[in-house]
């Protein structure tokens, strides 16, 4: 059985920029995916090209084994795409903007039964004749997800769905995403919030300046990191100022008088971070050790390919 | 040929319209019965028209012809344009239509609102002066062309421009200095020799003065050389943008 998404050797140049250089990765038809990386990574332009809304230079790319530029009519209502920014049609309301959707997937009253179910499921219903313009941000979100699902596509792609959405609508459209992968859609995911890929991918790439640099299971990844990688979480009396060179390198995250350092487990000693900031004039107030996460292998993978 | 999804962005393009009736219908309407009432109280008596046409009936078909080539560029040229500036075009762009049902459903929109402001127009002419009718086929046939025509030209304007900017300097340096020099106001034989010439490398000359045949069976030029050259027009217009639509010009970069 074809792979629900394979792209193979795939190049995108804007002007002089390269978008997406040899990219080749396939997603398996049920998988929950994650597709992660820093702005500008070509997540994005990826999502577009395998929805058709990009065109690219070289490669191919397919969705259930059917070419998405020479049988895009077939892969486009395989397909169902959230975009990344919030868009919508001011004119009309939301029943109208979901009818209007599915219209253009060629089916006729027949949708409504689903339209109506869509609304209910994403708790829109209330709000079915509203005009789009006096939605709030995370309802017009909800809206765009329904859109893209209103042609029952078998392969479900979202791109940074809970970019700027508070917690509650988060977990919300975690569970429905859930969901729909539970019932047998493909789903693939793109975002920033490494925790959301932790919790809800299976297998995961990570893009940086283009280039695939990681394409594994979740497990396999957070193995990298996990056996190498600790996190060593200090809090100080006080704010630390200058750190020694030794420990600047290290520090992940630093913010008032708690600092976060990443160490080798087969080379650093706590010990001897501890001293150091001692000797520094810090006072230690508390310490603890974290095992790795996949943030920490994220920003591993995406530092080894800059450098 | 997915002819759902065709007629889907058809109706959508013309429910959009049909929301802000008031300035996408009424306010042309208007500005049209504005030109009819200032132009004929100026000018009846003192311009030269056809023999046996008052000038007052002689602007009413240039004015309806004026109001469906400006209506029909706007129809599609700022749906397109607000399309991109908001980004909502991806829900278009995302669905499986081709770039020739594309094309089809934001030009017929262009046509049906540029017929409906032209007849609107005659509706509010009719109470002014009495306008005969030559040939019903003719105006019909004219009118879609030359709706045609202009919804075809400002899909080229909406997938080219980038900012409204761009737009109104399309709509203001091209299409109202061509739609008013046409003559929607005259007729080209009571011009110069210099702007006679002039005038017939205007496109949307031979869009007026083949319609105004149809109302008063007399023209400027011949009625099936007026017909040739917006028929041409329509075909050539059709190629490049349906070419760009293809290659995803500025809209699948």
């Amino acid at each position: 059985m074809s792979d629900a998404i394979a792209i193979a050797d795939l190049n995108k140049r804007y002007g002089s920029v390269q978008a997406l250089k040899d990219v080749s990765l396939s997603v398996q038809r049920g998988e929950f995916f994650g597709l992660l990386g820093p702005n500008g990574a070509g997540k994005s332009t990826l999502i577009n090209i395998i929805g058709g809304l990009t065109r690219f230079d070289s490669g191919t790319v397919t969705v259930l084994g059917r070419n998405v530029v020479t049988d895009y009519r077939f892969t486009r209502r395989k397909i169902g795409v959230v975009p990344q920014e919030v868009v919508f049609d001011p004119f009309f309301s939301v029943r109208e903007v979901l009818r209007i959707q599915s219209g253009y997937f060629g089916l006729g009253r027949a949708s409504d039964a689903w339209i109506e179910e869509l609304l209910h499921v994403l708790m829109l219903i209330d709000k079915a004749d509203a005009n789009m313009r006096s939605l709030s941000g995370g309802m017009k979100r909800r809206v765009m997800i329904a859109q893209a699902l209103v042609h029952k596509p078998e392969v479900v792609v979202l791109d940074e769905p809970t970019a700027g959405v508070d917690v509650e609508l988060r977990k919300s459209l975690w569970a429905f995403i859930r969901r729909l992968h539970d019932q047998g859609h493909t789903i693939v995911l793109t975002t920033h919030y490494l925790e959301e890929a932790e919790a809800l991918c299976e297998r995961i790439a990570i893009l940086n300046h283009g280039e695939l640099v990681a394409l594994d299971s979740k497990r396999a990844l957070l193995a990298r990191g996990i056996g190498k990688t600790m996190r060593l979480c200090i809090t100080t009396e006080n704010p630390i100022g200058a750190l020694p060179d030794a420990l600047s390198q290290k520090v992940r995250r630093r913010e008032g008088n708690r600092i976060e350092l990443q160490l080798q487990k087969d080379s650093d000693s706590i010990i001897q971070v501890l001293d150091a900031l001692r000797t520094h004039g810090a006072v230690i107030t508390n310490f603890g050790v974290e095992e790795a996460d996949l943030e920490d292998v994220f920003v591993e993978l995406t530092h080894r390919s800059q450098a | 040929m997915n002819t759902l999804g065709l007629y889907t962005l058809f109706y959508k393009e013309v429910l959009r319209f049909g929301k802000v009736l008031l300035q996408t219908l009424i306010a042309p309407v208007i500005t049209a019965l504005l030109y009819l009432l200032v132009f004929a109280q100026v000018l009846e008596g003192r311009m030269e028209v056809f023999d046996g046409v008052s000038y007052t009936a002689f602007l009413v078909p240039g004015l309806m012809m004026m109001s469906v080539i400006q209506n029909a560029f706007a129809n599609s040229s700022s749906s397109l344009i607000q399309s991109k500036v908001t980004g909502n075009l991806v829900f278009i762009l995302l669905a499986p239509l081709s770039h020739l049902e594309f094309f089809l459903a934001f030009v017929l929109a262009s046509v049906v609102r540029g017929l409906i402001v032209g007849l609107g127009v005659f509706a509010v002419a009719v109470f002014f002066v009495p306008i005969p009718f030559h040939s019903i086929g003719l105006l019909l046939l004219f009118g879609f062309l030359a709706s045609a025509v202009l919804g075809t030209l400002g899909m080229i304007a909406g997938v080219w421009a980038e900012k409204f900017d761009q737009l109104a300097g399309f709509q203001n340096f091209i299409i109202l200095p061509l739609s008013f020099l046409s003559g929607v106001f005259y007729s080209i034989h009571s011009l110069p020799d210099f702007w006679q010439v002039l005038s017939r490398f205007n496109p949307f000359f031979y869009m007026i003065d083949g319609f105004r045949y149809g109302f008063f069976g007399v023209s400027d030029v011949s009625p099936l050389f007026s017909l040739s050259v917006v028929g041409i027009s329509l075909l050539i217009l059709t190629g490049v943008t349906l070419l760009m639509l293809k290659a995803g010009y500025k809209l699948r970069d």
